[in-house]
């Protein structure tokens, strides 16, 4: 029997402690296991007993790269529990902000951690190198993400200015119009990475997922909309737990997630993407053509090119904002604490992140769920690496892993946050 | 950004929460109360920008860019004694890369010494670039700074001090 295991005992350029093993059999693809093994945070179960006002500070330490992400479920499952709908001005700055962190987040995957894999180098380092005005490029569009989450979040990580209801602060229309200019600059930036990155050399692999990601009436998706898949799911947020389920697989620290009675699904830039299309502003819809993107991505290699059309739309929908800001009367709307249940689902740049609440009438955080998208895409990431793998097989050993740990990091996954996760171990016998 | 003058900057880098990891912040502040006292900060010419930070690359980066000087502490887990101080002029042409994986570390490891590595890749070091480097004992969360990383602080703030007053 002629074999092999490729085997990668920590994932460079992710986020978290990682890895996996893919084990080869007579020229086929026996098993592909992706282990997680960083520790549990226990965030859930110390969210019990806390203040639901709380909860956007402490959810926001869940993730660095992705933090408003965690408090806008968060508050939204709150304000879900308590009957209070944030409408005007102050959702409109909610939705700037996932602006803010779609580019920060987006471009730093983009430049420093993925475009290294299509361009044969290490790292982002080692890529600057040869590269150095397309690297300073990429630092500067994070700036501008960065600018944006210190202006409306209070500072650029684990922002401090969200709370349920609104704002602690909000910007007068004053203090937005600098990054008007900045935001024109960054969308012409963000146009030449959709050309950049439309121009690497991409594995002719598809997968016939299973899409799931928010979709609203008019908008591409951040904050709000029903969860909706490409196989006819259409559901309320509420009724998440009824269509999807958790569980514990002994290779991860991460539970996995699967539709109930179903098989694994994918959420994040593609899905959000075929599923949203024709919500993305003229510009992004015109940039994605020009790649040579379809109304739907179905091969998780151009997954980079699909970021960079919504950071392109991030941009364009940041300018939009800003253009038709009015300060608002108030920077929060006044709540009172009721007992009840809350559920919310916000598209942070992996995928669905979904909240779910129990909260006592005094306020008190009695329950929390909180299902990343990591977790959600794990199941995905192993059927990649089971489907793809076999096509490289006649790879050398090195470039056969490398391989293996780019079709990961198409997922630009979130290791930390999933834990409740990466090294390449393949056996080739 | 970098105005009409050059920017001189101090950083003083790490997390406040976590022990030993607090070193350059406490650097940074306890240099903040000796300068205006013992070195002449009113011109602007002679201005040191002395700020602190959580040491994310590409916001590091950024916060250096334009800099002619720059002067960044931080702490570091190499496997010397608690309290070590080690001294690197990282723009020097044959400087050897700064030691991955030993400085605190962020989001994605982009730490100080990746903003460094990638700050010499893009040629935008400030021209005078020195990492002091202060080995931490206890990164626990909550924790005060150990006996011997609060003795190192002191020494590093009093040669920074009189680096700052050279010309």
């Amino acid at each position: 029997m002629v074999g092999k295991t490729i085997k990668v005992d920590l994932l460079a350029r992710i986020e978290g402690e990682s890895a996996f093993k893919v084990v080869v059999r007579d020229g086929v693809v026996r098993s592909a296991e992706l282990r997680i093994f960083e520790p549990p945070r226990f965030f859930e179960a110390f969210l019990r007993g806390r203040a639901f006002t709380e909860v956007a500070d402490i959810t926001a330490r869940i993730c660095g790269l992705c933090p408003a992400a965690y408090q806008m479920s968060a508050v939204h499952a709150m304000e879900n529990a308590l009957g209070l709908t944030v409408t005007g001005p102050l959702r409109d700055l909610r939705r700037l902000l996932y602006c803010g962190e779609w580019i920060e987040s987006h471009i730093l995957h983009i430049y420093m951690l993925h475009a290294p894999d299509f361009l044969g180098y290490a790292g982002g380092i080692e890529m600057a190198r040869d590269h150095s005005e397309i690297v300073r490029r990429g630092l500067a569009l994070k700036k501008v993400g960065n600018e944006i989450m210190t202006l409306l979040g209070g500072r650029e990580i684990h922002p401090i200015n969200v709370r349920v209801g609104g704002f602690y602060r909000v910007p007068r229309r004053r203090e937005l119009e600098p990054l008007r200019e900045r935001l024109k600059w960054a969308r012409d930036a963000a146009r030449e990475t959709v050309r950049w990155a439309a121009g690497f050399d991409f594995p002719e692999r598809e997968r016939d997922y299973t899409f799931v990601a928010l979709r609203h009436g008019s908008e591409y998706p951040f904050n709000e909309g029903r969860i909706v898949s490409n196989r006819g799911l259409d559901i309320a947020v509420p009724e998440y737990d009824e269509h999807f389920e958790e569980m514990q697989v002994e290779r991860s620290t991460a539970l996995h997630s699967r539709l109930s009675g179903g098989g694994s699904y994918l959420v994040g830039p593609l899905a959000r993407y075929s599923l949203n299309f024709e919500r993305l502003s003229p510009i992004a819809q015109e940039a994605a053509r020009e790649a040579g993107l379809g109304r739907t991505c179905t091969n998780p290699y151009r997954s980079i090119v699909v970021r960079a059309v919504e950071v392109l739309y991030a941009c364009d929908e940041a300018l939009r904002i800003i253009d038709v800001y009015e300060e608002p009367g108030r920077p929060s709307i006044p709540i009172e604490p009721c007992a009840g249940v809350g559920f919310g689902a916000t598209e942070a740049p992996r995928g669905l992140l979904y909240h779910r609440y129990r909260i006592e009438s005094d306020g008190t955080i009695a329950e929390a769920r909180i299902v990343p998208p990591t977790s959600q895409n794990q199941a995905s990431i192993e059927e990649d690496l089971a489907s793809f793998v076999g096509g490289f097989l006649d790879l050398p050993d090195d470039d056969l892993r490398h391989r293996c740990e780019q079709t990961v990091r198409n997922y630009d996954p979130c290791i930390s946050c999933a834990t409740h996760f990466l090294r390449l171990e393949t056996d080739r016998g | 950004m970098a105005g009409d003058r050059p920017r001189r900057i101090v950083v003083g880098i790490g997390n406040p929460e976590r022990g030993d990891d607090a070193a350059g912040r406490a650097v940074a502040q306890l240099l903040r109360g000796m300068l205006p006292v013992n070195i002449p900060l009113n011109t602007r010419e002679e201005s040191w920008e002395i700020t602190e930070h959580d040491g994310e690359a590409a916001a590091l980066l950024s916060l250096l860019d334009g800099a002619s000087e720059a002067f960044l502490v931080d702490a570091c887990r190499s496997g010397s004694p608690c309290g070590t101080v080690r001294r690197i002029d990282v723009a020097q042409v044959a400087a050897a890369p700064l030691p991955r994986g030993v400085f605190g570390v962020s989001t994605h490891d982009f730490g100080l010494a990746e903003a460094i590595e990638l700050g010499r890749a893009l040629g935008q070091l400030p021209s005078r670039c020195v990492v002091y480097a202060i080995e931490g004992g206890s990164f626990e969360a909550g924790a005060p700074l150990s006996a011997a990383v609060a003795a190192a602080v002191a020494a590093v703030a009093g040669r920074l001090h009189a680096e700052l007053a050279r010309k």
